[in-house]
């Protein structure tokens, strides 16, 4: 399995999610600078959390129109897996390669705690490694994470099964629509979500719920 | 000399500077003429109280600052700790007081950017913040507005940044309605071998701007800092910061692989007083001299003056003096993360700061006697008079599962859950303990074990009450948070907040907290390696509660045997350690009194640190042993208090008996210090308990056993028993509810 991590300036979850992927795969994943000519051959390539360029325009907006992201482009578009994780979505949103927009928080705070995660769709490359309606805990940490799309966009989403991931037990934290906390692209090999799996992945986290959607990436690639 | 200046110095100038008649007259001897405007501009600067430490200074001194463990004390941007490994933990805790009553958003957020940003000077990745805020009045009317803006200012900044808050405090008391505090903690770790230093060595290399351009922004907000508030504080706007995180983390990641360039011979970062204070400090540090060339400075506003340039606090700069050989090389590093580099001066063997602007001379200044010569006062103090003890019989009645049930629910005890989900206390990956127990807790990156701890305390009322008394406490308290995780308290960093030092009965504040907390140090072996004086809290005349706040931090070899607050499991022995024979004996100053009968008589309570040093001790012990399954130390409001937290934390309740031969009242509610809750997992009538007893007998610790973890409800001897979940629901309720009031 190999695996890249893009950053962007002002990313800062992006130690974070090198941590988890060298712990789960036993493999640093290669870094790549936002400056970079090209992305390396991986089988995985993840955009981490954080603020990149301040999130002082709409939150992704900026990295988004970087010429790195024609690269991501080209090679999703190819079947290359993509994981965006909390600005990591929001940047794959803003590039087009996920739809709808993720919008201020309802509470228009900053917040970070635990909530509860539903899997939706079980049977893709991201979620194998989960049950069918299995939930599970996950942390967030976001100020943008109101997921927003228009009716016949949900309606598709829904009906595709391009929801990964739905907040369960009333633990929504941003007032997304209809609990939305991940989703898919088209074919399945993107996947945009506001929560953190890569912090909750060992005891020091106390817990591991999250270590499962990498596991499944791993062992397939593998 | 003579020097261009066109703008006249007049006594009204001066005094606008914040400088006294007889500060003004010290200069023109030390220099033999007259200022020019910005020669007076780097004076104010220079010698303000915020910068200056002229009231405090006699009084820090005192400090105990030295340790086995201890690489660097007060004097650089940060402390510096041995913490085993070729590694070494670099903090301290700064106050933005000031700005954050004018702008609370800003002025709290470039609080954190500042502290941040003195541990990443010396080389450290910052790995824990913690911020300690003390509002005013729930009642009065700028309360909710000002924690709005601070909590989501010290987010904004910290958030962005990628920073996790562990800990930190909120507080509410009428007598910070005109002076919020907000005191910023933050810790990072360096490898000891590389920590870096302010102290510029070699003459004619070149000293480099590094960050963010200048603008007019913070002009004089040092000297605004070491002034009292009146009625036209709104004015005064323009001078707090404008905080950019994203230019700070882009600095913090530049300033790192520069570092590993070996091209950084000094550096220093701009705070307050900017460009003025970090040229100034390298120089005199190193013994050399300084020239400033204004032209070369990068600035995002035209026609800015010398004196604007060097009194502007504009954010996220830094100032190095750095290998001329590397120069190219470091450059490279500043544009790959798109900051401005610029050569802006250089050092010489003249001992002069001397700055030039478009062709002439604009200050020429001897730079040692602008830092030592700075006016240094003795004020006079009076020791402030002691509230009479209340009598034996002063023990004002409240049924104690009502009494347990309101303080839940207080402002001063409910959950401050609103706040720290505001903040980003996971990112790192390395948080153990998050806000909400005794201490933040975090392992070391890169170390299958070892874990630091966090903790910021000061109990203001006591310190009112009784400075001395206030400051040991302080101190103490500290160091029992530490001591309930279970980790070696290693040293700590103070912010004393203080009014204005020029009346004698708040100077008698600062001296009695100094020598209060210098004792504690002492005797519990937990230096002061850095800190921040704040004086002039105080409007229309009227001072803040004195409040030193320390931060406090601690090493765990084994985190896997750290304690937490929360019950562990139901049938447990829950232990009083440290208790005296009455369990609770102390009313003065306590939180009862206060938040229940409006009542703030009473002496402050007594710590006896050789008792608090050995119970510490041996808690410590029992935790590291493996004895211990939970601990929690006692602080506002008793043993009461301290149960039901342990409760909330965990939903377990438990049964408490009680003490037949004493008033229950003072029993749960009493505030008697250096006492911890433990609970262990033993037969209360086999032999390891016994052997416990044993050994608190010969240290001379009582450890009574008190009560059994278990059930649904919390069961205080007599009293109505109280299901946990009410007390869960009015623990989490007041915050939300008073802030969507």
């Amino acid at each position: 399995m190999k695996s890249a991590v893009i950053v962007f300036p002002g990313l800062n979850r992006d130690r974070d999610m090198i941590a988890a992927l060298t712990k789960i795969s036993g493999t640093a994943p290669q870094v790549v600078w936002h400056q970079d000519a090209d992305l390396p051959d991986v089988d995985l390539v993840v955009i981490p959390g954080g603020f990149s360029y301040g999130d002082y325009l709409r939150c992704g907006a900026i990295a988004a129109r970087s010429p790195i992201m024609d690269k991501l482009r080209e090679r999703a578009a190819q079947g290359v897996k993509v994981l965006g994780v909390c600005n990591g979505f929001q940047i794959l949103v803003e590039a087009g390669l996920l739809p709808g927009a993720l919008m201020r928080n309802t509470s228009l705070k900053f917040v970070c705690r635990e909530v509860k995660l539903e899997v939706v769709n079980a049977d893709t490359a991201f979620t194998r490694g989960y049950q069918p309606g299995q939930v599970f805990r996950c942390p967030v940490a976001h100020h943008d994470g109101n997921y927003f799309a228009d009716a016949e966009t949900i309606a598709r989403l829904e009906g595709d099964g391009r929801v990964a991931f739905r907040y369960a037990e009333g633990t929504n934290p941003n007032g997304s629509i209809n609990d939305i906390a991940g989703i898919f692209n088209e074919q399945k090999n993107v996947l945009g979500m506001m929560p953190h799996p890569e912090n909750l992945i060992e005891s020091a986290h106390g817990g591991s719920d999250g270590r499962a959607l990498f596991s499944a990436l791993l062992e397939r690639a593998a | 000399m003579t020097l261009p200046n066109d703008i006249v110095i007049t006594p009204e100038l001066v005094a606008d500077h914040g400088l006294k008649p007889d500060e003004y007259q010290k200069i023109l001897d030390l220099i033999g003429r007259t200022p020019t405007y910005t020669e007076l501009g780097i004076f104010s600067a220079m010698w303000n109280e915020h910068c200056s430490y002229k009231s405090s200074k006699k009084w820090l001194k005192t400090l105990p600052t030295t340790g086995p463990r201890v690489i660097q004390g007060p004097g650089e941007n940060a402390g510096v700790v041995d913490i085993g490994d070729g590694q070494a933990v670099v903090f301290k805790m700064e106050s933005h007081n000031h700005p954050s009553f004018i702008e609370p958003y800003q002025g709290a957020a470039t609080g954190v950017g500042g502290i941040l940003r003195d541990v990443f000077t010396m080389g450290a990745r910052p790995v824990a913040a913690m911020n300690a805020l003390r509002f005013g009045s729930p009642d009065h009317e700028k309360t909710r507005h000002l924690v709005s803006g601070v909590v989501a200012g010290v987010g904004g900044y910290g958030n962005a940044f990628g920073v996790p808050t562990v800990g930190g405090e909120v507080e509410f008391d009428e007598r910070y309605n005109g002076n919020i505090l907000v005191n910023a903690f933050a810790a990072g770790l360096a490898d000891t071998d590389k920590i870096f230093y302010s102290k510029a060595e070699g003459v004619g290399l070149p000293v480099v701007y590094l960050g963010a351009k200048t603008g007019r922004d913070g002009v004089g907000g040092a000297t605004m800092a070491s002034a009292e508030f009146g009625d036209d504080i709104e004015e005064k706007r323009p001078t707090v910061q404008v905080g950019d995180p994203f230019t700070e983390k882009r600095l913090l990641e530049a300033c790192l692989e520069l570092m590993q360039t070996g091209a950084v011979i000094a550096i220093q970062d701009m705070g307050a007083a900017g460009l003025t204070c970090s040229a100034v400090e390298m120089g005199a540090k190193g013994d050399l001299g300084i020239e400033l060339d204004l032209d070369k400075v990068p600035v995002r506003e035209t026609h800015m003056t010398p004196y604007e340039m060097m009194l502007s606090e504009s954010q996220e700069r830094m100032l190095m003096v750095l290998h001329p050989e590397k120069e190219a090389a470091a450059r490279a590093v500043f544009e790959k993360w798109e900051l401005d580099f610029a050569t802006v001066g250089k050092t010489t063997d003249d001992l002069r700061f001397r700055v030039l602007w478009q062709g002439d001379e604009v200050a020429n200044l001897p730079i040692k006697e602008l830092g030592d010569e700075a006016p240094e006062y003795d004020r006079p103090w009076i020791e402030p008079p002691k509230p009479a003890p209340l009598a034996a019989n002063d023990i004002p009645r409240m049924d104690v599962a009502d009494a347990l049930l309101k303080l839940m629910g207080s402002h001063q005890i409910a959950s401050r859950r609103w706040v720290y989900e505001q903040y980003d206390t996971l990112i790192q990956g390395n948080s153990l303990q998050r806000p909400g127990g005794d201490a933040g807790v975090i392992r070391v990156e890169g170390h299958d074990t070892k874990a630091l701890a966090f903790t910021s305390d000061v109990n203001p009322r006591y310190c009112e009450a009784d400075p001395y008394e206030g400051g040991k406490q302080a101190v103490a308290e500290a160091w029992r948070n530490l001591t309930a995780t279970g980790a070696e308290p290693l040293a700590a960093t103070d912010n004393l907040n203080f009014g204005n030092p020029e009346r004698p009965e708040i100077m008698g504040q600062l001296v009695g907290a100094v020598k209060g907390i210098g004792e504690a140090c002492r005797v519990l072996e937990f230096p002061i390696v850095s800190g921040n004086v704040s004086l002039y809290n105080e409007t229309n005349g009227r001072g803040i509660l004195p409040t030193p706040t320390i931060g406090g931090v601690g090493l765990l070899p084994d985190w896997n045997r750290m304690a937490r607050i929360g019950f562990a499991a139901e049938n447990q022995v829950i232990l009083l350690v440290g208790s005296p024979a009455a369990r609770g004996t102390h009313l003065g100053q306590s939180i009862y009194l206060r938040d229940l009968f409006g009542r703030r008589d009473g002496t402050a309570p007594h710590v006896d640190l050789a008792h608090e040093k050995r119970t510490g001790d041996f808690v410590r012990q029992l935790i590291r042993s493996g004895v211990a399954t939970a601990c929690h130390d006692l602080s506002d409001g008793g043993l009461a208090v301290g149960l039901a937290e342990m409760a909330v934390a965990s939903g377990i309740g438990a049964t408490i008996v009680d003490l037949t031969d004493q008033d229950t009242i003072l029993q749960y509610f009493g505030e008697d210090q250096g006492r911890y809750l433990v609970t262990v997992n033993l037969d209360p009538q086999g032999e390891e308990i016994a052997a416990l007893w044993n050994e608190a007998e010969k240290l001379g610790i009582h450890a009574p056993w008190i009560g059994t973890t278990g059930g649904s409800d919390l069961v205080l001897g007599d009293a109505r028993p109280l299901p946990v979940r009410d007390l869960a629901a009015a623990h989490e309720g007041w915050f939300p509810q008073y802030m969507n009031g």
